[in-house]
Parts: C-alpha cells; structure tokens; sequence
C-alpha cells in the first residue's frame, strides 16, 4: 500500500519531469502540448484532492527519504500552500491554451513548453517545501527558468530587461543566502515548523528579528513590495504569454513566502516587522497608483497594476487578523487569475494593433466586441465590484484594518482601487471607444484560442465571485492555520 | 579561525559590490558571483569551524564532530551559483551581439525598445 502523502510531491515532481522529457521532443510540437496539458490537468486534479483530503485529516507531510522532521527535507501540504497550488496550476493551463496559438513554432521549437514546465515546478515547489533551503532551491529552480522565459525571443528590449532581471534576482538570492546563514547559525535548523517552535521556546531575540528583516527584504525584492523598480520593465519586455504568467505567479510566490515567514517563524515582534510591512505596503499602494496613471504604455500600467494588488494583498498580513488574512488569501487567488488575464488582454491589444500606447488605438469595441467587454469586465472585478471574484477579498481585507485600527492603510488600500479602476477605464475609454481605426479588411481575426483562454478566465472570475459560499471552508481553514502556527507545528514535529 | 574568515567575507562582498556597481556587464557578473562566494562562506563559519571529527558515526560511537549541513547547503549553492553564472556569461554574450554593446549606461533609453 502507497502512502497517500507521497502525492504531494507530484505537483512540483510532474512538471519537473515532463519538462525534462519535453527537450528530448524538441521537434514533436503536437506531443510536447499534449503532454502539458496532461501534465498540468493531473496537477490540478491532485491539488483538488489534497485540498479536500486536509479538509477532513488535517494538514499532511511528506518527508523525503523518511528522515523525520526536523532532520530531513520535507514537503508539508496545508490548505494556504495547495489553494495556491491548484490556483497557479489552472492559470498555468489556461496560459497554455492562449500559447498554443500565439507564441509560433519558433520559440515551441526552442524547448518553450519544457520552461513553463520548470518555471511552474519551482513555484508549486516553493508553495509546498516546509524547509527554508528547500525554499531557496525551489525560488531558483522558478528563477533560472523565468530567466530563459524572459530572453527567449531574443529582441533587443528582451536582452537588456534580462540582464536586469538577472542581476537583481541574484542579488536578491544572495540575501537569501545570507539571511539563511545568519538563522542557521543562530538556531540551527532550517525546518520552518522546527525553527518557529524554537523561536517561541527561546523568545524572538533582536538579533532574530534582524535577521526576519533580511528575509523580508528578500520577498520584498522578489514579490515586489515597494522595492519593485524593476517589475515594469521586466514585465513588459517578454512575450504576452510569459508577461501573463510571470504577472499571475511570480511575484504571488513572493508573497507566499512573506506570509509563510512572517505567520509561521516570525509573529513574536509584530509592533516592529509587521508595522515595517504595513509602511512598505502603504507605499507601494501610493507608488503603484501614481505609476498605474503615470502611463500611456499599456504594458506599464498593467505592469503598475500587479504592483498595486502586490501592496493590497500585504496589508492584510500587517494586520493579522483571521479576516485579514481571509482577505488575503482571496484576492491573492483572485489577482493570480485577473492579472494573467488582464496582461492577456493587453498583449492581445497589442498584437492586433501594432500599437502599444492607449492614445494610439482607439475603437477596438467595433472590432472586437467580446473582447472590449471581457476587458471591462475584467476591469470591474480588478476595481472590486461585487459579484465579481475582487470584491470580497476587498471587504474581509477592509474588515481587518477596521479591526485592529489601522485606519490610515484601510484608507490607502481603498482609494488604490480607485486608481486601479481609473487607469483600466482610461485604457477603456481610449482604446475600446471612439472612432476605429482597423478598417473591416485589415483587421486581424480573433483567434479561437485566445477567445477559449480568455473565456475561461472570465468564468473563473465568476465562479470566484458567485462562489464564495463554496470557497469560504478552504480560505477560512488556511487563514486559521496562518493565524495559529500551532496548528502547522503539531503536524510537522508532533506526529 | 572564524574571525580571519569573517574578515575574509567582508574583503569578498566589498570587492563584489564595488564590481556589481560597476557599468561593464562582465564585471557585474563576476561581482555577483564573488558576492556568492562570501555567503557561501559566511554559511560554513556560522556554525563554527572545525568543531569536531568526520561526521561518520563509526561502531565506537562518534564524539565530537562537525555539523554536516551547512557543506550540504553550499554544495547545493554552488551548484546553483555555476548554473545561473553560466546562463548571464550567454545572456551577456547574446546581449553585445544582438545591442552591440556590454556597457550598461549605452543600454539605456528608448532605443531597443
């Protein structure tokens, strides 16, 4: 009899796997898409099961080698990290659908699948690890592949934006590293559930909590918290397929591990990380809305805009509070899916046009009018309105500001919706109203793929919105695990 | 010991910032990967140096010996480190072909986009 709790390898192990045996079919297109969307859909499928099993046994663990925690490497499956497993799988998919017709023959032939393959393994594999190497591992396995995924295509802006990108990732893995060493040293062990329950043991010294702002530097860096000068440019140099699902998971693995770190380890001295957080996600709402309306490039204010949810999602971690964190983690599954699909639309608009600034294109809602609409209704549910799937992560996020006082970043995160929805009607407004100008012949058809992901997207955004009662049992059961590590400790060191 | 390799470590992350602030991408690269090699350090003097025997527990049972881990954790570094140095020495090459130049102050402004 296979113990069950081996499948929560398959999530990173699949893709890994499939990645590998995809560069042997360099050639075979047709295999290596078959192949990713099985791959992908039998991911899905496990996250469904995993999240429904923790439901009824608890959070499950599975350590490598059967060496025992805290000696071993081990992966642990809690409602938080598989909710954003199964999210991340099915942005993965549909991507893929939108890739199929749009990325060419070319850049399929250049081992394109076996990257998103790896890039979706590092980050599956960042959700799941309980170790904070394992960590480490997992975000360069993701890194080293969106590396490739930024340059592939090789266009002059594609060069320069990589070399940026790379630079200050590894600048940013070396703080890891350092943050690393310095807890290591310190306590140790690098188990998470093994490092919280000695820091509880032996009281979060300021030396710790030092330490805990070297890690919040590093996600801050990688999730873009204020420190994101590098986001609209790196995003909005590769192919719209990438752009998508860097802008759907990379920087939200960042934001995994922030609440990870800071829920799990470091809770003791929330007057000075916590409040520290709270100020850099203020200032990354107030930054991003005056880069959201800043610009005319559509791509730049996308990119501005993923900056903005970055802020959102993190003030309901400086909070900490269960509805906060509901809050949370019901936008962060939210943005994963309206951002990819909002950077699918701009790309698309792009394509078609030729153009790339909003003054310069104008009436595509004549052309195109399920696609102006599949915008605005994107737009509305970005901007929060109800029943879409933005609203109610707004309000339980709104309900823990309200909650513990913190009135100031309840306000800023508010009017940063504002922002949100005037830069996207701007958008709107300039491109998808006024006279047209793709005359009836020369207008490029729709392809049928891109319709199907962008449908999909936009009944998921429903499904989101119309389906909290549904969700609500997971999302509560995760936050109620972010808000006790206790819950986390006992299954990993008490079992 | 674990004071001259600190002292080390901080000889290795000056040289490396001075590199990586510089305008030439080789020389970036090769800061970053001399500012690597200072974490790598700074991970195997944390938990002290040369505390202890071979970590084989033989049938006499062990004593003392040296933390294993952390030459685990820069192994795996490494590694790591060797990979994605690899990938910006090709991304910097394919940069000068295709921009023409390996200097990052050139690289600027609206003209590759």
């Amino acid at each position: 009899m296979i113990d069950i709790s081996n499948l929560i390898v398959l999530p990173m192990a699949l893709p890994l796997i499939i990645g590998i045996i995809q560069i042997f079919f360099k050639n075979q297109i047709k295999t290596q898409r078959t192949m990713s969307i099985l791959g992908v859909l039998t991911t899905i499928g496990i996250a469904v099961f995993l999240l429904e099993r923790i439901q009824t046994e608890g959070i499950m663990r599975l350590d490598f080698g059967g060496w025992e925690p805290p000696f071993g490497i081990l992966f642990v499956a809690d409602s938080f990290s598989v909710i954003l497993v199964l999210v991340a799988s099915v942005v993965t998919l549909i991507c893929l659908i939108y890739a199929f017709s749009s990325v060419g023959e070319k850049m399929e032939k250049m081992y394109f699948y076996a990257f998103i393959n790896f890039l979706l393994a590092g980050v599956n594999g960042s959700f799941l690890t309980g170790d904070i190497f394992n960590l480490y591992v997992n975000f360069e396995i993701m890194l080293l592949a969106s590396y490739v995924l930024v340059a592939l295509g090789g266009s002059k802006k594609q060069l320069r934006e990589s070399i940026k990108y790379v630079v200050i990732n590894v600048l940013s893995s070396w703080f890891f590293l350092v943050a690393v060493a310095y807890l290591y040293g310190q306590l140790g062990t690098l188990n998470m559930a093994h490092l919280s329950q000695l820091i509880s043991e032996s009281g979060q010294t300021p030396t710790l909590t030092v330490v805990s702002l070297v890690f919040l530097i590093v996600f801050a860096l990688k999730s873009g918290l204020l420190l994101y000068f590098w986001l609209p440019g790196s995003y909005s140099a590769p192919p719209i397929v990438v752009a998508a699902l860097f802008g759907g998971l990379l920087t939200k693995v960042g934001i995994y591990a922030m609440f990870r770190v800071f829920t799990l380890i470091f809770y003791h001295e929330p007057g000075i990380t916590h409040t520290i957080i709270g100020i850099m996600a203020g200032l990354t709402l107030i930054a991003g809305s005056i880069g959201a309306i800043a610009y005319k490039d559509i791509r730049q204010i996308v990119s501005y805009n993923v900056v903005i949810a970055v802020g959102f999602i993190l003030v309901g971690l400086a909070v900490m509070t269960q509805e906060g964190f509901e809050g949370s983690i019901f936008y962060l599954m939210h943005d994963m899916i309206a951002k990819s699909l909002l950077f699918l639309l701009a790309g698309t608009m792009i394509t078609v046009t030729g153009k790339k600034r909003i003054d310069e294109i104008s009436g595509l809602i004549r052309n195109y009018p399920v696609f102006g609409w599949i915008f605005f209704i994107v737009m509305l549910s970005l901007a929060g309105v109800p029943p879409l799937s933005g609203f109610i992560g707004k309000v339980l996020v709104g309900h823990g500001t309200i909650e513990t006082g913190s009135y100031v970043l309840l306000a800023l995160a508010f009017i940063s919706s504002i922002f949100v929805l005037y830069s996207l009607l701007r958008i709107f407004l300039n491109s998808f109203w006024g006279e047209t100008i793709i005359s009836t012949d020369e207008e490029v058809p729709m392809r049928k793929g891109w319709m199907v992901s962008f449908s999909l997207f936009t009944i998921l955004m429903f499904i989101l919105g119309f389906g909290v009662e549904l969700f609500i049992p997971y999302v509560a059961d995760a936050a109620n695990t972010l808000m006790n590590p206790q819950i986390y400790i006992d299954a990993v060191m008490n079992d | 010991m674990e004071t001259l390799i600190t002292i080390l470590i901080g000889v290795f992350v000056t040289i490396g910032t001075y590199l990586l602030l510089s305008k030439n991408v080789i020389r970036i690269i090769i800061g970053s990967s001399i500012l690597t090699h200072a974490a790598h350090l700074l991970i195997i003097t944390m938990p002290g140096l040369k505390t202890g025997g071979v970590p084989f527990i033989t049938d006499g049972g062990g004593g003392e010996f040296v933390d294993p881990l952390p030459q685990a954790l820069i192994l795996t570094s490494i590694v790591i480190n060797f990979a994605v140095t690899a990938l910006i020495l090709v991304l910097a090459f394919r940069a000068y072909k295709t921009l023409g130049t390996d200097n990052l102050a050139e690289m600027r402004g609206p003209k590759y986009d």
